[in-house]
């Protein structure tokens, strides 16, 4: 049978009609939301309108309920930035560990690895976080029976509180003391940070672990045989040999792990964490304006990702092989 | 230019054809098409919505809707329900996805102007408080300080506990938690020293969450008003004046001793306001493009404000306080049924 078009022509065509439907649903969706909300306030001037609402802690800026929303959302988002950075480090660290110590030739060590993987990698993430929160809370004593592990250093359900160096000149360390109901001066680590990031770094290890494991195995033999006769020890084999030509395999589906640490960290609106969803989410109820608040959290988080990817990528080009397709 | 004439006759014609039959607004219309009302409520707050052991709503605030379906179809069970939570809300109001939103929402002046809403009145009068653990030996909110408050996001809560600790020159550290369970459990194994919400939450949480309920103050301050009442998208005015004055007509039976118990006997008696309030006389539904029979329906099916208030908010052991009726003391009050 004789088509009256090529199959070329015809797959473009099918394209063509394939974008058209869904440029045609999207023209649906935004007329529809535009007829729904006449009448209604929209738009981002609300970014500068006075936030009125107080957060708990934030990370380099300080914020007051005088400040918009605009800063709200900002100090929201280098929480975000904090325990995500710090997640992803920590989870490299401990994933690597993890790995090797699967691939160890000690019994104990490889059952220990490989139970820490199955444990954690099967819990739901926000599980984990609840069960991290409640154990600091629950198991440590109020801020009047505060421990002092080190002069200085109160740790509490309130957190662990540190000295610190103050903010203006000249600079000087203050202390953290007790008064009223909590401590003051010094800097706390709260107890839903320190949940969020012991959550979100087990959890992420677990999973870098297997893909460590995974890239050391893919190795040829040969390379350790070779490593071997020419008199390196088992450090160097690794640390020289082996990880080079192992990381070509793990980059990218770690790449995958830091995105996925980095968007679970979301999660902390669970535990009170003011992360840059919880401060949306509060934005949109205040404002009413959710079509907005939803636009903001969606471009923030595909940002991130999108960076994330782009430096991974770049980090991926660099170690790959010479010449060789990626 | 005839042309133009009859055009404009024809015009004039169905502008004159459209008056004559506006009656049932399109929000009514649209539930009598479809045979029941959209309720918009909460997911879960004992005594204002929440399902029983049947899987059925009970509250006070799904008392409303059913009263709205009594009065509309004369039978209350012509609802579903649309648990929402408090971010999705206003949303589902605005876009029509639900017919009323009754879900102890606070009247407030950004919510009825920007948002494109209407609140028809109001059906509690609630405001908010702290609850601290007694042996702290706290008596006023002024003595908070410093203190870390436990507190669920999403809510006119967060900015009243700003306004009132900048007001007073006060310092504290939110906890914002958006589950309850979670934030109670904060405020329980004590991460936070407070635990605010509004009184009528407090009191439920205190009776049934806290060990024991005696180790628990709610300290004498209430820091904001908070009007909870039922909200209807903005635009439709046989609606906005069918879901009013159905809570006025609930109210008003409180106020005239008209029960779900006593209705038919009431009925029966002289008293001209009564008579009115049954329907035997006047014709107050046509104005509302209802059954005359409206508020028999609502009293007979549903209750009256009091026995509303009684069957859902009593055994939480919250005080009627300023939601008695206008000449008992309180506020609740109804413009006249005439």
């Amino acid at each position: 049978m004789n088509w009256p078009i090529a199959s070329r022509q015809r797959a473009a065509l099918y394209q063509i009609l394939l974008v058209a439907g869904l440029c045609l649903a999207g023209w649906f969706f935004i007329t529809n939301a535009v007829e729904n909300l006449r009448g209604i306030a929209s738009g981002f001037g609300f970014l500068w309108r006075e936030a009125g609402f107080e957060i708990g802690e934030s990370t380099l800026v300080s914020f007051s309920a005088t400040d918009s929303y605009l800063k709200a959302l900002a100090v929201g988002l280098l929480n975000t930035f904090r325990v995500a950075l710090l997640a992803v480090a920590l989870s490299t660290v401990i994933g690597v560990a993890v790995g090797l110590a699967r691939l160890s030739p000690n019994w104990l060590v490889v059952k220990l690895a490989s139970g820490y993987v199955e444990l954690l990698r099967n819990i739901p993430l926000v599980v984990q976080l609840f069960f991290w929160y409640a154990v600091i809370t629950d198991s440590l004593p109020a801020p009047t029976q505060a421990l002092t592990p080190l002069p200085g250093f109160f740790l509490s359900n309130r957190g662990l509180a540190m000295p610190s160096i103050a903010g203006e000149l000249p600079l000087r360390i203050t202390y953290p003391t007790f008064s009223g109901f909590n401590f003051s001066g010094g800097v706390v680590l709260s107890p839903e940070f320190a949940a969020l990031l012991l959550g979100l770094a087990l959890y992420t290890a677990a999973f870098i672990g297997e893909i460590v494991r995974a890239g050391i195995l893919a190795v040829d033999r040969g390379q350790y045989e070779a490593a071997q006769s020419q008199g390196f020890n088992s450090f160097q084999l690794m640390r020289l040999i082996i990880l080079p030509q192992a990381l070509r395999v793990i980059v990218p589906p770690v790449t995958s792990q830091y995105l996925n640490c980095t968007k679970n960290s979301s999660l902390a609106v669970a535990i009170g964490y003011p992360d840059l969803l919880s401060i949306a989410n509060t934005t949109i109820n205040q404002t009413g304006q959710a079509i907005e608040g939803i636009a903001v959290i969606m471009l923030v988080y595909l940002t991130i990702s999108l960076a994330i990817s782009a430096a991974m990528n770049v980090y991926n080009r660099r170690i790959a092989l010479r010449g060789a397709r990626t | 230019m005839t042309n133009g004439i009859t055009s404009l006759a024809s015009a004039l014609l169905l502008f004159l054809l459209s008056i004559a039959s506006a009656q049932v607004g399109p929000t009514a219309e649209g539930a009598l098409k479809k045979g029941f009302i959209q309720c918009g409520v909460n997911t879960g707050l004992a005594g204002f919505a929440q399902p029983d052991s049947n899987g059925e709503w009970r509250g006070i605030d799904v008392d409303l809707c059913r009263a709205v379906a009594a009065a509309l179809f004369g039978d209350a069970k012509k609802i579903r329900y649309t648990p929402l939570s408090a971010q999705q809300r206003f949303t589902a109001v605005q876009s029509g996805e639900v017919d009323i939103l009754s879900r102890n929402t606070t009247w407030t002046f950004a919510r009825d102007a920007g948002l494109g809403l209407d609140f028809v009145g109001v059906n509690f009068y609630d405001g908010q408080g702290f609850m601290v653990t007694k042996k702290r030996n706290i008596k006023s909110a002024k003595q908070l300080n410093g203190a870390a408050i436990c507190v669920q996001p999403g809510t006119t809560t967060e900015l009243n506990m700003a306004d009132y600790f900048r007001a007073n020159k006060m310092k504290f550290k939110p906890v914002v938690i958006e589950k309850l369970e979670e934030v109670l459990n904060a405020y329980f194994t004590g991460r936070c020293d407070v635990f605010t919400t509004d009184v009528s939450g407090l009191v439920a949480v205190r009776a049934a969450r806290a060990t024991n309920s005696a180790d628990h103050v709610i300290l004498p301050e209430i820091i904001s008003k908070e009007p909870f009442g039922p909200v209807v998208r903005h635009g439709d005015h046989h609606w906005f004046d069918l879901v009013r004055w159905t809570l006025f007509a609930t109210i008003e039976a409180e106020e005239l001793g008209i029960t779900s118990k006593n209705i038919d006997q009431q009925a029966k008696s002289a008293n001209p306001v009564v008579q009115r309030f049954v329907g035997a006389t006047g014709d107050f539904g046509k104005m509302l493009y209802v059954d005359n029979r409206w508020a028999y329906n609502i009293v007979k099916q549903v209750g009256n404000y009091g026995e509303s208030f009684e069957r859902h908010l009593t055994p939480l052991g919250l005080d009627r306080g300023i939601n008695k009726l206008w000449n008992k003391g309180g506020i609740m009050y109804a413009p006249p049924l005439r």
